[in-house]
């Protein structure tokens, strides 16, 4: 099975509220929603993150848009008014986990499943 | 059937005029809606008023109205906000200033306020009511002689007040992000508390449309390098049916794009459990929510539902919580992480060396590591061409912050060799810890007051 890293597969954008970040992915199509419904799951996501993010991570489903949203408690450095990092409202949470990298069934590595590819990222 | 069209306008403090003014000019609106405050805001707004008790809005609500106001007079638009913040009424002098300088006679400003509740926690206390943090518990006593603010978040029906006395503007303090969007709509559609689902469409429209440009190609994962325009992006309009049928679009000429993919990642940013999105109007079921696409950027959104309000209102209650001290300074190729990671090691010894008390001390790299932390990969340090170090450290107070960044600057020349760039010291800030209680919504809405006012 090729191994693919979600930048190629999901959108994803990423938030606050408090110390708490809120993440959400989108697959393309529902055959992959199915697929990381299977393999990203709220601990594989925790083990991501695991020296950012000190609290326990919830999964929900939004089915219809295709979404998996992950809460991560304890994941700010105090909340937004009170942290010292660069990132204080967890804005990059999102990207970051672009770069888990999973396992993808063969027939799904490929489009329409896929995200679209930008000019200077295409092979010749 | 009877429809209303409400426009976006502003997404936070400090966000641009321009897509307000683009929405006024050619969004052909009735409404325009702002959302204009967040956690920090309260806290920077409050310390306005205590340095001058006539400040503690947003201060730019004098361009935005300059700017506004002429389409108020010329086209009827009426424009709603929340720039109030610690102040509404001292708001509304200023736009009343503001409508006097543009010669603008007859304008209706009303003002809703009672959210802020500061005065009134001694007197919940003494009516037994505990003020514990609701989530960790800890006792109120470890911050009552620290608190900044206490602001209560207030739903859509002040507002809904206000226009019924005939506002053409309303000013609010703290009502939620989606309130100023859900009022036009109650008001003109003729939308009732017992119509559940018709308020979980409106509060799903002002949750879609209160990050302005956030919603139309602004800060959009998918193929952002498409997005038309991005130098104008449009904000969103909402043509909303008296069923509640709604199409999201946005103004002719603006740039951006609206559809599912850039709505979808608006829909369930920051709202926790999408089957419960709690608000002082209503909890939202969002989660059989579906968007489609009916024309070039035009999406209808529905499937959202109803379900009972809370009993209790959220109050966000500000704490000081220590200072921020912070330097930065830039290293060059060669070495750029080594020499960087030196003057770390130098400003850690000269923290012990001259006693500089620290509660907690952080360090970032930027070209490497000050976004994704300790999640960042390693880099090829021989071709690294620059790094910049940011040390940010915790203090007791504002003077010892501010002795911290004053480690900086001698690192020019007392350190490792530097052909960079040093930002020297930074301001520092009050870092602003946050404690929520709810409270029944009773005790808070009996203090609500909406009053209309005509220059």
């Amino acid at each position: 099975m090729p191994r693919m890293l979600l930048r190629d597969i999901v959108q994803a954008r990423s938030g606050d509220k408090g110390n708490t970040c809120d993440l959400t992915i989108f697959a393309r199509t529902p055959e992959m929603y199915e697929h990381l419904k299977q393999v990203v799951t709220a601990e594989r996501v925790k083990e991501h993150f695991r020296p950012l993010v000190h609290g326990p991570v919830t999964r929900y489903e939004a089915p219809t848009v295709l979404g998996l949203k992950f809460i991560l408690e304890d994941a700010l450095g105090g909340g937004a008014p009170s942290s010292l990092r660069s990132d204080n409202l967890g804005k990059s949470f999102g990207s970051n986990l672009l770069r888990l990298e999973i396992e993808v069934p063969e027939e799904l590595a490929r489009e329409p499943h896929l995200m679209s590819v930008p000019p200077w990222r295409k092979k010749e | 059937m009877k429809k209303v069209r409400i426009g976006a306008g502003q997404g936070f403090y400090g966000d641009s005029v321009y897509g307000a003014l683009h929405m006024a000019k050619y969004g052909n609106v009735q409404y325009i809606s702002f959302d204009t405050l967040a956690e920090l805001t309260l806290a920077i707004l409050q310390k306005d008023r205590q340095k001058n008790p006539s400040l503690g809005y947003t201060k730019d609500i004098t361009t935005t109205m300059t700017h506004l106001l002429p389409y108020v007079q010329e086209k009827g638009i009426k424009l709603i906000t929340n720039a109030g913040g610690m102040n509404p009424e001292g708001a509304r002098e200023e736009v009343f200033r503001v409508a006097q300088s543009l010669g603008i006679k007859g304008l209706k400003v009303g003002v809703v306020t009672g959210d802020n509740v500061f005065h009134l926690l001694p007197e919940w206390e003494k009516q037994g009511f505990d003020l514990k943090e609701a989530s960790s518990g800890t006792p109120f006593d470890t911050i009552r002689d620290k608190v900044l603010f206490a602001s209560a978040y207030l739903g859509a029906w002040p507002i809904v007040e206000a226009l019924k006395g005939g506002a053409d503007v309303v000013i609010t303090g703290r009502t939620t992000d989606t309130a100023q969007f859900l009022a036009p709509l109650m008001y003109e559609l003729g939308w009732d508390y017992k119509d559940a689902d018709l308020i979980a469409q409106g509060i799903l429209l002002g949750h879609l449309m209160e990050c302005s440009a956030q919603a139309s190609g602004g800060n959009f994962s998918g193929d952002w390098w498409n997005i038309p325009d991005m130098d104008n992006l449009g904000y969103l309009i909402a043509e909303v049916r008296e069923d509640g049928h709604a199409i999201i679009t946005k103004p002719d000429g603006s740039g951006g794009r609206v559809s599912v993919d850039t709505l979808k990642e608006q829909y369930l940013y920051e709202i926790h459990d999408p089957h419960n999105y709690i608000t002082p109007d209503i909890t939202a079921d969002f989660s059989h929510v579906n968007f489609t696409e009916v024309g070039e950027n035009q999406v209808v959104v529905r499937g959202v539902r109803g379900k009972p309000a809370p009993e209790t209102l959220k109050v966000l209650i500000g704490y000081e919580n220590g200072w921020m001290g912070q330097g930065m300074i830039g290293y060059s190729w060669p070495d750029a992480l080594k020499k960087a990671q030196k003057a770390d090691e130098i400003v850690r010894k000269q923290i012990e060396r001259y006693g500089i008390e620290v509660i907690e001390i952080h360090t970032e790299y930027l070209g490497y590591n000050s976004i994704h932390g300790p999640l960042a990969r390693p880099v090829d340090e021989e071709n690294l061409n620059e790094v910049y170090l940011r040390v940010a450290v915790r203090t007791k107070d504002r003077a010892t912050a501010e002795r911290f960044g004053r480690l900086f600057p001698p690192l020019s020349l007392n350190g490792p060799p530097f052909v960079g760039s040093l930002s020297g010291m930074f301001s520092v800030r009050q870092l602003l810890g946050l404690w929520t209680v709810y409270v029944p919504r009773s005790w808070i809405e009996s203090q609500v007051k909406i009053e209309v006012k005509e220059v």
